[in-house]
């Protein structure tokens, strides 16, 4: 328990450790949509490239907009980005780090699709076959009357009965798979050496005060949304609570007070009694509880906690026969 | 304080991520049902594209609505929408905004559904099969001189490996209908994703004010019921309790009083122990009282009316014995013996 406590304070003192986390699960999860997809060149030459690009193309776009949805950055700077002035200046520097920050995070899920899909190669060879020039490899099917362009757009289709005897189609898979690698490494390499130059040129431009202040300010609203959203749950069950006792209380017959006992009368023995006497706010017949319930559903009571909330203190004067007092709580 | 928080906000959290949680699962039935669903298409070509469309389009139906039977919002959004208006205004916002957030919700499973029966493609191929132009696969041979019927008969096989003979034309055709089953698939995710991106990220440019306020509202409707029900239970228990009590008190005859006889100096724990046994007796002591208790609790069960004065003459005289007629702190009820006067000064906190 203390462990689950620790952990859970360490991502909620870190809203940015969130962040990454989400957005490594959503680059898993990339992978794994890829791996579990069922590609499908359907090896006719009019089809085969769009059915590719489109493959290429549309999940990333998906898991980029899913990568900015499930990002707690986007609320918080389309908030600070949409809000009216009010007492607070605007810094337009806050709102361009927690874009450049979204951004960054929703561009690696669809980066690693694209990445996994060039290093596979699949589905490079279903776009491009038909374009690949056939004399550069031995072993064309001649046998058949297609012309050559659908013998090419069969290339990927391992299976089709035309390639039964030779190793044509292998070799102009593997010819492909090749370039789509090397595609693929380049883009990587790209990646890196850009990430790599931003942040070692990044102190020399940017002002490392200036950026320190923009960090700051950022993660503090985060916080502050998120303190607003508990606090308001907070008081909306305390208002609840009050608005039903005061329910309770003011379904009440008689007028009778309900003082606290003085001191040296109930130090003896158990007050269970009182407790129950308190939870039952002066409801205690069949008919009162009846007409509570059907209160409850036809008329509900207004939204007004304003007499319970601040109800004056009771301070009680005990006097005996002769005026002498007792007790009092003045 | 800062215990008190974290435990809240695991709750808070833990409800809403209790319906997180819950559409996530149902996300997860919907594929995983679809993956042990055993699909059979009929190979009619009368039936075929009814099936097909069919199994595409009335699993994601059912999943909807199972979702809004198993969220608990929805009687929450029921009762809000129904009730007289009482003391208390109703705000449409407040409504809008519950029935958007189950719906939602609901959505999630039957998209799941749709998206991965695009995907594996065999309910298009069954669907659609019979209208394939057969002849950009290959040697037309196949349907040369048939008749219309015949023809439909013949396409409408392809989905069925068994019926269909021509093994090439059967997978370039299958091939083909994938391939569009999955366009279709990939377009459709791709506009339920552009519109969950629109309505989250950009509504906050629009009414984000009254989003706050009716986010506030609705929330509190949910904790104000599930408080009411709280107290519901708490003060039944107590009317129970005080209820029994009165029962015996009045079967056993002998008004036995929880405020103890002896001092607060008597601090010996067995005689303690032996005294709150000797409470728990409630008067009764033998055997024919007790089979009476038990009898009239079943025979002559007591009025749903609990009485307010709860004062034993024994202590009452104990009280009075030195000081009569002192204004006593039982001043729950009236007492029996002892006149009341009360006092009570108001003072406002201000």
């Amino acid at each position: 328990m203390e462990r689950l406590k620790l952990v859970l304070q360490y991502f909620q003192s870190n809203s940015e450790s969130i962040s990454n986390g989400i957005c490594i699960i959503l680059a898993l999860v990339s992978v794994k949509l890829y791996t579990s997809f069922d590609f499908n060149c359907p090896c006719l030459p009019q089809y085969n490239k769009l059915y590719s690009l489109g493959i290429m193309i549309v999940p990333p776009i998906i898991l980029f907009f899913l990568g900015v949805l499930v990002n707690r950055h986007t609320g918080v700077m389309m908030d600070e980005w949409m809000r009216p002035i009010g007492n607070r200046s605007k810094n337009p520097a806050v709102v361009k780090y927690l874009f450049s920050a979204m951004l960054q995070r929703a561009l690696l899920a669809p980066m690693v699709w694209l990445l996994v899909t060039l290093l596979d190669g699949k589905i490079f060879i279903c776009a491009f076959s038909v374009s690949v020039d056939p004399t550069l490899f031995s072993g064309f099917p001649n046998s058949t009357d297609l012309d050559v362009i659908k013998i090419m757009a069969k290339v990927p289709c391992k299976e089709d009965v035309i390639f039964n005897n030779t190793s044509f189609h292998k070799a102009v898979s593997r010819y492909i798979r090749c370039y789509s690698q090397a595609v693929g490494w380049s883009i990587l390499f790209f990646l890196i050496v850009l990430g790599a130059m931003a942040r070692l040129i990044k102190p020399c431009f940017d002002d490392h005060a200036t950026f320190l202040q923009t960090r700051y300010w950022s993660n503090y609203l985060d916080l502050e949304q998120k303190l607003f959203d508990e606090t308001c749950i907070l008081h909306a069950r305390d208002f609840a609570r009050k608005c039903v006792v005061q329910f309770f209380e003011d379904m009440r017959e008689d007028t009778i007070l309900c003082l606290p006992h003085p001191p040296f009368i109930t130090n003896f023995g158990e007050e269970w009694e009182d407790e129950e006497e308190e939870r039952l706010h002066g409801i205690t017949k069949q008919e009162q509880m009846d007409q509570l319930l059907n209160k409850w559903y036809y008329s509900k009571p207004e939204l007004n906690v304003t007499r319970i909330a601040h109800r004056p203190r009771m301070c009680v004067t005990w006097k005996d026969c002769k005026g002498k007092t007792l007790y009092s709580d003045v | 304080m800062d215990k008190f928080r974290l435990m809240f906000q695991f709750l808070q959290s833990n409800q809403e991520s209790f319906m997180n949680g819950i559409c996530g699962i149902m996300a997860l039935a919907s594929a995983q049902m679809y993956a042990s669903f055993e699909f059979s298409c009929p190979c009619i070509p009368e039936y075929n594209y009814s099936y097909g469309i069919g199994l595409l389009v009335v699993p994601p139906i059912w999943f909807f609505m199972l979702g809004f039977v198993l969220n608990n919002n929805v009687s929450v959004l029921a009762e809000e929408w129904k009730r007289p208006t009482g003391g208390r205004r109703k705000d449409p916002s407040v409504l809008r905004y519950m029935f958007c957030s189950i719906t939602q919700r609901s959505l999630i499973a039957p998209a799941v559904w749709v998206s991965v029966t695009l995907m594996d493609g065999k309910s298009f191929l069954c669907a659609f099969s019979i209208s394939l132009d057969i002849e950009r696969f290959g040697n037309s041979s196949l349907i040369k001189g048939l008749s219309e019927t015949d023809k439909m008969k013949l396409l409408a096989k392809i989905p069925c490996e068994k019926l269909f003979d021509n093994k090439q034309i059967r997978e370039a055709a299958t091939k083909y209908i994938t391939c569009i089953s999955q366009a279709c698939g990939w377009i459709f995710l791709l506009m339920m994703t552009f519109i969950a991106f629109l309505i989250r990220a950009i509504r906050p440019c629009f009414t984000q004010a009254a989003f706050l306020k009716t986010k506030y509202w609705s929330h509190y409707i949910d904790i104000e019921r599930k408080l009411f029900d709280e107290t519901c239970k708490e003060h039944a228990k107590s009317f129970a309790k005080v209820c029994i009590h009165q029962y015996f008190e009045n079967i056993s005859g002998e008004m036995q009083h929880f405020h103890q006889h002896h001092s607060k100096d008597d601090s010996d724990n067995e005689d303690e122990n032996r005294k709150s046994d000797e409470e728990k007796l409630l008067g009764i002591r033998a055997q024919d009282d007790m089979n009476k208790v038990l009898w009239n609790w079943h025979t002559c069960k007591p009025a749903l009316a609990l009485k307010k004065d709860e004062i034993d003459g024994e202590h009452n005289d104990r009280l009075n014995g030195e000081v009569k007629g002192v204004l006593n702190g039982f001043v729950k009820g009236h007492t029996h013996n002892v006149e009341k006067k009360e006092w009570a000064v108001y003072y406002s906190k201000v």
